[in-house]
């Protein structure tokens, strides 16, 4: 009976072999797929025993951190309340719920960047810990901002940057919520219903309006630095004036003759800047928006899905500035159907503010590992080169004289030369009276330091210089005192 | 050397495992009580391994002197494996494992002449078959998982009397085939071009068989009639040669693995799952054991997370693995331990599978042969049938990881087994 007995034994080999071949396919072959596998929450689980890094503003005040709990686990904290709800976002590691900073840095703040250190920690018995995030946000000038808006009664957004640097001082959005009250059950779905106001919608990158007479701007910068335009070129200022086929209409339908761009500037004529987009045509339009940033989501470090893209939009899709559905006209004075989000706005300015150079903007300043050495560093960068230094300063100059003697006096600020222009979209039905204020500003003129964009939905009868410039104002003061 | 002497210096690592074990699972938890409890615990069952090694020295000197060394490595390092999930259930399996030594003691005591056996090879058989439909019965059986796999003693624990019928049954095949062997063989007939043995004598084979096939069915303990059936085929295999016997008998397990898989719900939830471990319908319900059995091994990598490293149970107390010291005993080694660690358990159990046909070739008559044949072979099929569940190779069922998994019944029962094989090897290593 030995060789029934050996081959017997030989399967049953074969049969272990397989059962090491198996144990290899899950534990060493396949791992990698089966942690990403959504149903496994051991990747979360081990989250949750990582002492997340801090979150702090830019003065290095805290803005998120983690708490141990008896049983082992990190909570994570944001002393901050909603003031920086937005901009942080929050981090339900349990239900592997992250937004914003929170999101985006994911990485860095739960110590999964470096394999190598992490191995030769565990080799120490360290345990597994995050680097901190220093942000750029400025918490006093967040304050006014939030508080500002507050006032107004209607959900709006401000955004402010360095036009030199690209860093955000300012990302307040209202109403806002506070991301320590997430954990509780059914918070999530109630902030979600649109009777709350919706306050988890970032409205600074995530809503697009109609930018109004703010985007005169983009529009006097693609005039100028098209070469059809100079700020002295005289257009006829009459209204109205059938633009695209429509009769258009200057503010209380005053004309103004023959006028310059300066001037139509300053008091933001529709009937001269409907001319201009209809001169420059849909493709240089489309150039310079590009160039300015628009059709693509804003350079920022945020999560993508977090950003929407500006731009011509219908029935919530971009429609390319080309399209026959396109009233260029229209566009140029920020109506037809223009979307665009208050951080592109803010882009705008910030490019003009900074002698052409669009810098990218950025909400992280640096990372730093637990014992405090920077490990990394976020370098101001050069996202794009919209408009020629001469252009920039010329616009910078029409912008001045908005504030000095036009619709924007309302931002002047005393012993500091602001630039900036009003925007106020009309939105709804026609004679529903609602609009949309906006202001765009930067300042000082000339060696700006900050660049805000500021808007309020839905404002009854209000104008972008009556109730978004006094917001910029106050956060314009804040920051540069 | 003598063989004595080598299982004594084989009880050595067996020692160390248990203490290092205990240390690493106390340095995990930070515990104070590091030097002297890892010690202690180390120190009783070294004590506790050399009684037994003593006791052998005296009743069987002749025996394998690896069996017991391989069984002392396995049991201590399911100690430290359970010590690690659930302290408590640590203290009860220590329990368990003296009361299996003063089984194991009985069992050579009692079967000094183990061949007596073969008398009552017909009530042995009608014991198990009981055995088998005790879990069954209204008013002791216990239903868990949907099968009914125990006899619960009020107060004390669950009995699982199918790791004690699994003996029984090895018994009853060995003795019977040892008379009837040459008689299949001799008798066996072609029936369109298959071998076939005759009915006459196969018949009663058959019978005790199948009853016992049906009732475990009816019990619906599917691992262990997989393990069943292997074990009568290799029983068949090395009594008759006759590799036809196994092709025929791989084909009536065709038949009926099929249809089990396709009409009784039981039986084609674990079969759906096992094709699609991942799917996500399946996961919140019947997939969660697996897919989670098959996460804890990717989590486990190539050198495990270290003992005590794993995640067990979901911030709130619920399990994250569920039967953790039973079932899914294997995951949880995989996980601490890594692919290492586990190559490390089944080349264990490789080695004493290899020993007990050692055995078996060294036996002098055919019972003895045949017995440690069934013995190794149903010992091997068991680990396969539970690492091959945990692993996905085969439909998850619940039988146990043998002297590691959690579980008086399986520790028993075992130890018993290894009585058996140490006893055969004893007579056959007997200078004449």
């Amino acid at each position: 009976m030995s060789t029934p007995i050996m081959r017997l034994f030989g399967t049953i080999v074969v049969l272990f072999a397989i059962l090491v071949f198996w144990t290899s396919r899950w534990s060493v072959l396949d791992a990698k797929d089966l942690r990403d596998n959504a149903l496994n929450k051991r990747p979360l689980l081990a989250q949750l025993h990582v002492k997340r890094g801090a979150i702090k503003a830019g003065d290095g005040s805290v803005l998120a951190r983690s708490v141990r709990r008896p049983d082992g686990t990190y909570g994570r904290t944001y002393p901050a309340g909603s003031l920086f709800g937005h901009p942080v976002g929050y981090a339900i590691v349990a239900l592997n719920q992250l937004a914003g900073i929170e999101r985006y840095r994911n990485d860095e703040l739960s110590g999964q960047g470096d394999e190598l250190g992490s191995l030769a920690d565990q080799l120490q018995g360290k345990r597994q810990q995050g680097d901190a995030v220093v942000t750029t946000l400025d918490p006093a000038a967040q304050q006014i901002a939030t508080d500002q808006l507050d006032t107004t009664g209607s959900p709006g957004a401000v955004v402010a940057l360095d036009p030199r640097t690209g860093a955000v001082l300012v990302m307040a959005s209202t109403p806002g919520y506070d991301p320590n009250s997430l954990n509780r059950p059914g918070v999530f779905r109630a902030l979600n219903s649109a009777d709350s106001g919706a306050p988890l919608l970032d409205r600074s990158t995530q809503s697009s309006y109609a930018p109004g007479s703010t985007f005169k701007v983009l529009t006097a910068a693609a005039a100028i630095d098209s070469g059809k335009y100079t700020p002295d070129s005289v257009i006829n200022g009459d209204s109205p004036q059938v633009i695209s086929g429509v009769p258009m209409a200057n503010d209380l339908n005053e004309s103004y003759g023959p006028i310059t761009l300066t001037d139509a500037m300053t008091n933001s004529v529709n009937t001269v800047f409907g001319q201009i987009g209809e001169s420059l045509g849909k493709q240089t339009m489309a150039d310079y928006m590009r160039r300015f940033g628009f059709y693509r989501r804003p350079p920022l470090d945020y999560p993508a899905d977090e950003m929407l893209a500006s731009g011509e939009r219908l029935n919530g899709k971009l429609l390319p500035v080309t399209s026959d559905q396109v009233d260029v006209g229209r566009m140029a004075i920020g109506q037809d159907k223009l979307a665009v989000t208050p951080m592109q706005m803010a882009m705008v300015v910030s490019a003009v503010a900074n002698g052409g150079k669009l810098m990218a903007p950025h909400l992280a300043d640096r990372i730093v590992d637990p014992d405090g050495r920077v490990v990394d560093r976020v370098e101001p960068r050069v996202a794009s080169t919209p408009i020629s230094q001469q252009t920039a300063e010329q616009v910078n100059q029409m912008m001045r004289t908005v504030v000095e003697s036009g619709t924007g006096t309302a931002v002047a600020l005393p012993g500091i030369e602001v630039a900036g222009k009003t925007g106020t979209a009309e939105i709804g039905t026609v004679g529903a009276n609602l609009t949309q204020p906006s202001f765009v500003a930067f300042a000082p003129a000339d060696n700006p330091r900050i660049a805000i964009a500021v808007t309020v939905e839905r404002s009854q009868g209000g104008f972008g210089g009556t109730v978004a410039a006094p917001i910029a104002r106050a956060v314009l003061e804040s920051l540069l005192n | 050397m003598s063989a004595r002497n080598r299982e004594l210096l084989g009880l050595i690592p067996a020692s160390l495992l248990v203490t290092a074990g205990f240390a690493a699972v106390f340095i995990q938890q930070g515990s104070e009580q590091l030097s002297d409890l890892s010690l202690t615990y180390g120190a009783i069952f070294l004590g506790l391994c050399v009684a037994a090694h003593v006791f052998l020295r005296i009743a069987l000197p002749y025996a394998d002197p690896y069996l017991f060394p391989l069984t002392a490595v396995l049991a201590s390092f399911g100690l430290v494996v359970i010590y690690r999930i659930d302290d408590t259930l640590a203290r009860q399996q220590a329990q368990w494992f003296v009361a299996g030594l003063l089984l194991f003691v009985a069992t050579i005591v009692f079967l000094r002449d183990y061949r007596k056996l073969e008398q009552y090879r017909y009530l042995i058989a009608a014991g198990s078959l009981a055995l088998l439909v005790l879990p069954r019965l209204p008013g002791i059986g216990a239903q868990v998982n949907g099968a009914y796999l125990g006899v619960r003693v009020p107060g004390v624990f669950v009995f699982q009397p199918t790791e004690f019928a699994k003996v029984g049954i090895v018994i009853f095949l060995a003795s019977y085939l040892r008379d009837t062997r040459q008689l299949l063989v001799a008798g066996a007939r072609r029936v369109a071009g298959v071998t076939l043995p005759p009915l006459k004598h196969f018949g009663p084979l058959l019978v005790i068989w199948g009853v016992a096939m049906l009732l475990l069915i009816v019990i619906r303990d599917l691992g262990s009639s997989l393990m069943f059936f292997g074990a009568f085929l290799a029983v068949l295999y090395v009594a008759t040669s006759r590799v036809s016997f196994v092709v025929v008998g791989l084909a009536l397990f065709g038949v009926g693995a099929w249809f089990l898989g396709t009409h009784v719900p039981h039986v084609t939830d674990r079969v759906d799952v096992w094709l699609d471990p991942f799917n996500a319908h399946r996961y919140p319900g019947v997939g969660y054991q697996i897919a989670n059995s098959l996460f804890a091994q990717a989590d486990g990598g190539l050198l495990g997370r270290g003992f005590g490293e794993a995640f067990l149970v979901l911030p709130g107390g619920n399990p994250l693995l569920p039967a953790p010291q039973t079932d899914l005993i294997y995951a949880v080694i995989v996980n601490e331990l890594g692919l290492v660690g586990a190559v490390a358990v089944l080349t264990t159990y490789l080695l004493f599978v290899q020993r007990g046909f050692k055995i078996a070739l060294l036996a002098r008559d055919s019972f003895s042969t045949l017995l440690a044949v069934g013995l190794s072979a149903v010992f091997a099929l068991q680990v396969f049938v539970i690492v091959g569940g945990v692993t996905n190779v085969i439909p998850l069922t619940g039988v146990t990881l043998p002297f590691i998994s959690y579980g008086g019944s399986s520790l028993l029962a075992n130890f018993v087994l290894l009585a058996l094989l140490l006893l055969v090897s004893d007579r056959a290593r007997r200078p004449a």
